[in-house]
């Protein structure tokens, strides 16, 4: 019973948020409305008996990403409206649907043919965190420190292509601002 | 009672959402928060999956999932910072200089 009330509370709510967040004219308000539905998405991974995963789902994008976006909006010009010229917006609502129904018969299909075998079986007596250790660590250990790798690329990626000429402003124009943009159009 | 399709319709629906960004958006910030949400769609279906069949391995993807994310947040935040240094704007239409 109280599950249902979760789960339905949740969805409507999640729901709404990312409508804003895709909806929504304003960069800030936009990303608000994203963290927002991230905290109740892991709301569902607590339902789903995945505590360990929730924990992460609310550290990492709520914390990590989120802060991320946030300091990302410093550059740019956050609080005025985001100007878009959209065509067809009927067919944008169309095709989208059509995708996600393709996508999701394709990935179903499989599994309703009941085919589908556990190949890590919860174990009982075991929490989830634990029992997230223990498969972690033993089948996933290399696709876990291939991520760690990834995540080191990402990190020295990311300071390379936002610290380089840092100290300069980026609302006073740049001579060699406009020198590219001629560059660009000729 | 709140059965695997259930969570498996939220997911969809949570993910056509996220189309609707990426195809109606013309911002690039727009288009890495319609990315996440694609991301986050798709690992509910995979928490609800490994509940549903107990089986772990689809926490695991959606573990890789979430770094993979981060990562992308990482470089795709460096990329349009450094185009809006060059340029002033996240727009995509301004993005043509090969004039396709």
């Amino acid at each position: 019973m109280f599950e249902a009330i979760a789960f339905y509370l949740f969805s409507a709510v999640t729901i709404s948020m990312f409508i804003i967040t895709v909806m929504s004219k304003n960069a800030l308000y936009s990303m608000s409305a994203l963290a927002a539905g991230m905290i109740m998405i892991s709301g569902f991974f607590f339902l789903l008996d995945a505590d360990f995963l929730g924990v992460v789902q609310i550290i990492v994008y709520t914390g990590a990403v989120m802060a991320l976006y946030a300091f990302g909006m410093m550059f740019f010009d956050a609080t005025r409206d985001v100007k878009e010229n959209i065509r067809a917006p009927k067919l944008v609502f169309l095709l989208s649907g059509m995708t996600a129904l393709l996508l999701v018969l394709a990935f179903v299909a499989p599994i309703v043919s009941d085919h589908i075998q556990a190949l890590y079986p919860v174990v009982d007596g075991v929490e989830n965190p634990q029992a997230v250790g223990i498969v972690l660590f033993t089948k996933y250990l290399v696709p876990f420190e291939v991520a760690a790798v990834m995540l080191l690329v990402a990190m020295i990626a990311g300071i390379i292509l936002a610290g380089k000429k840092m100290d300069e402003s980026l609302t006073l124009k740049i001579d060699g601002d406009e020198e590219f943009q001629n560059k660009g159009s000729k | 009672m709140i059965t695997l399709s259930h969570y498996l319709i939220l997911s969809a629906i949570l993910f056509c959402i996220g189309l609707v960004g990426i195809y109606r958006r013309k911002n690039l910030l727009m288009l890495l928060f319609s990315t996440e949400i694609l991301l986050n769609a798709t690992n509910v279906g995979f928490a609800a999956i490994s509940k549903f069949y107990g089986d772990l391995t689809g926490q695991m993807f959606a573990f890789f999932i979430v770094a993979v994310a981060a990562s992308e947040v990482a470089v795709g935040l460096g990329l349009m910072i450094v185009w809006y240094k060059r340029r002033g704007t996240l727009d995509i239409d301004s993005m043509q200089s090969m004039h396709g």
